[in-house]
């Protein structure tokens, strides 16, 4: 009976674990119950990963002697590994968590390929079924891996520019057919025991090498706009090598926690896409942009530019302000301004919403972090869907670093590479005020006829600095009224 | 007694099928508003991989095994801990009208204001 205690401990903690991330994640569907729901998961974490260190009991005669380095090594990498993504993870500005997620998202991919490459060099994955799912487990968690580092390169700005190869697909798919002709091969050496052509370990690491340089080109040509996209699904695939990892090692907690989370991601991504009118396929081989790019229909109209704070008086008249805001806002690190000049037109007596496209930002539902982090309470906050009718009895649209979300273009115009993409109607306010450092383009690099409209008036200037100019006219006007 | 459970072909696509449905349920539910912290918090969630890595690194029985075994638990531990510090701390910031900091906040703003007044 008391060699059996540590397995009994392993199954019932991994039980419990199981049990609490998937708790943790139903928790997190309310932001009230969000950060109990966080914790639960963590615990769950922390007493499956102190649990795992008593497989030390039942480790096979070949690897006993090397245990108390073994044991010595996997305290040491979990107190480096955990303790560098732990202080990263707390430091890093709210602004570049798209990009966090990805790098934390290619370890996990990278961990679940470095198991697998310890089962097939070991010999240890027995039998034809084991063989191909530790493989395949291998393909997706080292595709993970390479690819998420160059979506954190991109989002991180270290690669600026997509890069685009005619028949770069083509050759994509090459490799993707020698990776998996290699992974066959494998298999039938294994299985037949025939002789093979190389060593088997160069094998493996050819079988790596190639599934490396693969996510690398399939991520390389897809542009900085659509990497939430890219990320989400990075992140479901993660999800669904752990799983396959955790059949592999026999670990059902690998397999649930994987196989959750490959789902979710999956749903995620197909939100994600959808809310920017694209099919995923779409996202990963059409070069977005890159078409219908000098299509420039005939806008009518000028651009009216006007003081900050004519615009920031105006508001204080106003009763109903409809404040749009987009990355622009977060990169002049505006949020916090933003949200006092909300507090000065609440006092004023003044309505304001917030409208938050579902792409807003880098990621979804970033800036609803990016507010929360300001102290702006989420009730004033509001998804497309809920607000967009709003917008006909506002007063002002208050458009801040945003573009494409408000370009009318993606209603009207058939032409346009966003036609279709839902928008926010900030058009249809009586006045429309945008916030902008300059007459350049959005991200899509579109023009936007909204700047162009009647009742569109641009405010030209770094956002923290015209927020601060509407403050300061608006507190300026209490002044003089208490005179 | 026997406490390993076999998790081979039908049992194990029975598991992997119940799980999957459970994520997909799991995650419609969830508003927009949370999908960066949602995102993040499954990205958390599979970094349960680090279990795997541990099992690894202790079978490992030569250097090259002991190498990518502890490549493994590294990478698994920085999965794990990363996810969990950027969710936790998101999470963190969401709060209603009224809350306690946001009356503390505003508070402080109407003292300032005052004040020049």
């Amino acid at each position: 009976m008391l060699p059996m205690i540590p397995q009994l401990t392993i199954g019932v903690t991994d039980l419990a674990a199981a049990f609490l991330f998937m708790y943790g994640l139903k928790r997190m569907s309310s932001p009230v119950t969000a950060p109990s729901g966080i914790f639960a998961a963590g615990l769950g974490m922390l007493v499956a990963i102190l649990a795992s260190f008593l497989y030390a009991f039942s480790v096979g005669a070949a690897a006993k002697p090397h245990l108390p380095i073994n044991v010595g090594l996997a305290v040491l990498a979990l107190v480096v590994g955990g303790g560098a993504a732990w202080w990263s993870g707390r430091k890093v500005a709210m602004t570049t968590m798209p990009q966090m997620v990805a790098l934390y998202n290619g370890m996990g991919g990278g961990a679940a390929g470095a198991i697998a490459a310890v089962e097939l060099f070991g010999g240890k994955a027995q039998g034809s079924t084991q063989l191909v799912v530790t493989l395949i487990g291998a393909l997706i968690g080292a595709v993970s891996l390479s690819g998420s580092l160059i979506a954190w390169a991109k989002l991180d700005g270290v690669i600026k520019k997509p890069l685009r190869v005619w028949g770069q697909q083509a050759f994509n798919g090459c490799v993707m057919l020698v990776t998996l002709g290699i992974g066959g091969y494998i298999v039938f050496v294994v299985q037949s025991g025939a002789a093979p052509l190389l060593a088997m370990s160069s094998l493996i690491t050819l079988f790596f090498g190639c599934a490396l340089v693969f996510g690398i080109l399939m991520t390389l040509p897809i542009g900085g706009a659509d990497m939430p996209v890219v990320i989400s699904i990075y992140n479901a695939l993660t999800g669904l090598a752990v799983g396959l990892e955790g059949f592999v090692l026999q670990n059902p907690a690998l397999m649930i926690a994987g196989m959750v989370v490959g789902a979710a991601g999956t749903l995620l991504t197909l939100l994600m896409a959808k809310a920017m009118n694209r099919s995923v396929s779409n996202v990963i081989f059409t070069n977005f942009g890159a078409a219908a790019k000098h299509k420039h229909g005939a806008i009518k109209g000028s651009l009216k530019p006007v003081q900050a704070g004519d615009a920031g008086i105006f508001m204080r008249y106003a009763s109903k302000v409809i404040i749009v805001p987009g990355y622009g806002l977060a990169a002049a690190q505006g949020q916090q301004k933003l949200y006092e000049f909300v507090k000065l037109l609440q006092a004023a007596g003044v309505e304001v919403k917030f409208a938050i496209h579902p792409v807003a930002g880098r990621m979804p539902g970033q800036m609803d972090v990016l507010l929360a982090e300001a102290g702006v309470p989420y009730d004033i906050i509001f998804q497309l869907e809920d607000i967009n009718d709003d917008f006909a009895a506002a007063d002002v649209a208050l458009v801040i670093g945003a573009n494409d979300v408000v370009n009318p273009a993606a209603r009207d115009d058939k032409s346009s590479p966003i036609f279709g993409m839902p928008i926010l109607n900030a058009d249809k306010a009586k006045k429309v005020y945008v916030v902008k450092r300059g007459e350049g383009k959005g991200y899509a690099d579109i023009e936007n006829a909204l700047f162009y409209a009647d009742n569109c008036e641009m405010v030209y200037g770094d956002a923290q600095a015209v927020l601060g100019k509407m403050i300061e006219a608006v507190r300026g006007l209490g002044l003089s009224a208490a005179a | 007694m026997e406490f390993q459970i076999a998790m081979t072909g039908f049992v194990a696509l029975y598991i992997f099928m119940l799980a999957g449905f459970a994520g997909w349920v799991i995650i419609g539910g969830v508003p927009a508003i949370l999908h960066t912290p949602l995102m993040s918090g499954s990205n958390f969630v599979h970094g349960i991989v680090v279990v795997g890595g541990i099992f690894a690194l202790l079978n490992a029985s030569t250097v090259l095994e002991q190498a990518i075994g502890f490549f493994a638990v590294l990478l698994g531990a920085g999965n794990a801990a990363g996810g969990y510090a950027v969710t936790d701390r998101m999470l963190a910031m969401f709060q209603v009208s009224g809350s306690k900091r946001h009356h503390a906040k505003s508070r402080h703003a109407k003292a300032k204001h005052t004040r020049k007044v």
